[in-house]
């Protein structure tokens, strides 16, 4: 087949669009690692494996910011993936047809609404009801656990997840009510005509073909729970330590770099933030090579129990 | 295709080219980089100044002191802004003599949360120290109670609040303490950014104050501008005559007052813990950076005769939003810095 010279041009000039992608994620992470060389040169692995940060000596460990970020989102999908599938559920498959829509549209105005805001709600209204509701109710029953020990703050680790929970809620909802609804109906048809119940046929019907599906939309929150900045660093506790207990103030990378670069005067202070952000990205970026194997391997199982 | 493209481009670049002529004409941009902390009466004076000389236009970006720095010794702004003097090994980097220029002096106040305690509670400089420290971790601990007899004080744990975020306010706050507590020096240091030993932290005013509105025991420091903006209570402090002063526009100003015989020529100091007996101790001043040798005459006059004006009529629009107006025999001094830069 003969190519015009119009189709040449945009085929060219979509791979070249293609391309900068790639380019500019390259371009990104070498000048991250230019301009972390000195703290690098500096503190070696030890900057990975060590706690402490202070700024006025200029010793560097970024360990409390890796787990802080991890821990967090760890807990904010804990808390969202099953509030989340629930409404998706809910919403493609049990709730009457008028609220359907009204619904799904509320709960993606809160993707709507801006992270500083949930951060402020954070500190005046979320916080000061853990404090004095839901911490005393959990260090009583269930401070056995070393995760519910300690002393109630209202800010710290939990609230920083639950935030960030509801934070996600919208982006995995809706996104895995589109992935339910895509399944065909057919399935459905054949699971209820099997005699199964209403569960069962959400369960055979529709969770086991939707699974890539809904790993993909959990994938996307957890891409927003590790970047997320301003709404954790309003609530984290901003403290670089690492601790069991959930009601302990913590830190994330995010929130770290947020938080100094401003002010970072000395070569070595503003090399040692970028090398967060570098940790960050190769986080970001592990998790999401992990979770694309995943939904591989998912789907390839999937694919195979539907005989396709 | 290109032809047009290339057109398009010409075009573009020949009207801002005109644009920028036309306005250049009229009104000369002078670009400023720095602190937000006094960024309230900088875009007071930059827009009260338009009626003394509307032949200047400011445009200020309020990124933060370390920010300031930087451009200014990047050169890719006529004038910085910092909370913090520049160090010698800052002033090395920089290619040409940058001159510090105080504009006005601020106070950090300590706010608290004792809903039960109706007085102003009132604090010694080692008790300050010891509660960031968290050695003293108790409200009712025997060495509050005796700064402050007949206060009902309660056996509650203290929470302490501080900035998360680099900011001015930490290093005048860290630099009080380090000049009164030498644990506090050798351990912790002062710095817009601290390892703290204890407590939570805030980020900006609004956070600390948040954290401290919100929960019962915690003591925080915020600039007194928002503490008396927000209603925050806030604690009388012993300054180095031994009296408890109240932080306010005028106990600040003496701060200043209290410095002048010490300051230094560059005008790089630090009003921590000043001699007087009517000073509040934890008080800081905040500076414009220029060039000694302005590159551009024309530019370099009007930035000059800016601050001429900002240093002295200027002063009057400081009190009304809580800062600190310079004494006059500071302004002398300043007035006498501004009339050695060249061009």
């Amino acid at each position: 087949m003969k190519l015009t010279l119009a189709d040449r041009g945009f085929r060219r000039a979509a791979t070249v669009l293609a391309l900068s992608v790639v380019a500019l994620t390259f371009l990104l992470a070498c000048s991250m690692v230019v301009n972390a060389m000195p703290s690098i040169q500096k503190f070696g692995w030890r900057f990975l494996s060590t706690s402490t940060w202070d700024p006025v000596k200029e010793v560097f460990g970024a360990l409390p910011f890796i787990y802080g970020t991890i821990v967090s989102s760890i807990l904010a999908l804990a808390i969202a993936v099953p509030v989340s599938l629930g409404i998706a559920i809910y919403l493609a498959e049990l709730a009457p047809f008028w609220i359907r829509q009204p619904l799904s549209f509320l709960i993606e105005l809160l993707a709507a609404i801006p992270s500083v805001v949930y951060g402020l709600w954070g500190i005046f209204v979320l916080a000061p009801f853990l404090r004095y509701a839901i911490q005393p109710f959990l260090s009583r029953h269930l401070g056995f656990l070393p995760l519910f020990q300690g002393a109630f703050y209202g800010v710290g680790m939990l609230t920083a997840g639950i935030i960030l929970s509801i934070m996600i809620i919208p982006t995995i909802s809706s996104v895995s009510r589109e992935v339910f609804l895509a399944v065909p109906f057919a399935q459905r048809e054949a699971a209820l005509g099997l005699g199964a119940t209403p569960w069962e046929t959400i369960r055979l019907g529709v969770l086991g073909s939707a699974r890539s599906g809904v790993l993909g939309a959990i994938m996307l929150g957890l891409g927003r729970a590790l970047g997320e900045t301003m709404a954790v660093t309003m609530v984290i506790g901003n403290r670089p330590q690492i601790a069991a207990s959930l009601f302990a103030p913590a830190y994330t990378m995010a929130s770290v770099i947020a938080n100094e670069f401003t002010e970072a005067t000395s070569d070595l202070y503003l090399s040692a933030l970028i090398e967060i952000g570098l940790i960050l990205f190769f986080v970001t970026l592990i998790l999401n090579i992990a979770a694309q194997a995943l939904i591989w391997k998912v789907s390839g199982k999937a694919g195979r129990g539907r005989g396709a | 295709m290109k032809r047009i493209l290339l057109g398009c481009m010409t075009g573009i670049l020949a009207l801002s080219l005109a644009a920028g002529a036309a306005l250049a004409g009229k009104l000369l941009l002078i670009n400023g980089a720095g602190a937000t902390f006094p960024y309230p009466l900088y875009s007071k004076w930059f827009y009260e100044y338009t009626k003394v000389d509307p032949t200047v236009n400011f445009n200020y970006q309020s990124i933060g002191s370390g920010g300031g720095i930087k451009q200014i010794t990047a050169q890719t702004v006529d004038f910085g802004a910092s909370d913090g003097a520049l160090t010698d090994e800052q002033l090395k980097t920089a290619p040409g003599e940058l001159l510090h220029i105080p504009m006005t002096a601020g106070a950090v106040v300590i706010t608290y949360n004792l809903p039960q305690v109706s007085q102003n509670l009132k604090f010694s400089p080692d008790v300050i120290a010891d509660i960031f420290l968290g050695k003293i971790s108790r409200w009712n601990d025997p060495r509050i109670a005796q700064d402050n007899p007949g206060v009902d004080l309660p056996a509650e744990n203290i929470i302490v609040a501080h900035r998360s975020d680099g900011s001015g306010t930490t290093n005048i706050f860290t630099d009080y303490l380090s000049s009164v507590s030498a644990v506090w020096k050798s351990e912790v240091g002062k710095g817009t950014s601290v390892n703290w030993p204890v407590g939570l932290g805030g980020k900006g005013n609004e956070g600390v104050a948040g954290l401290v509105k919100q929960t019962e025991g915690a003591i925080g420091y915020v600039e007194l501008a928002y503490a008396v903006k927000n209603g925050l209570p806030y604690a009388d402090v012993r300054n180095k005559s031994g009296n408890f002063v109240t932080p306010s526009i005028e106990s600040t100003t003496a701060a200043v007052n209290g410095k002048i015989d010490s300051m230094p020529s560059d005008f790089r100091v630090s009003l921590v813990n000043p001699d007087g007996a009517d000073a509040y101790p934890i008080a800081g001043v905040t500076w414009i950076l220029v060039y000694k040798h302005q590159p551009d005459k024309v530019r370099g006059e009007k930035i000059v005769k800016f601050l001429y004006w900002a240093v002295s009529d200027g002063q009057r629009y400081a009190a009304d939003l809580l800062y600190a107006p310079l004494p006059q025999s500071m302004v002398k001094k300043i007035e006498k810095r501004l009339g050695e830069i060249t061009y």
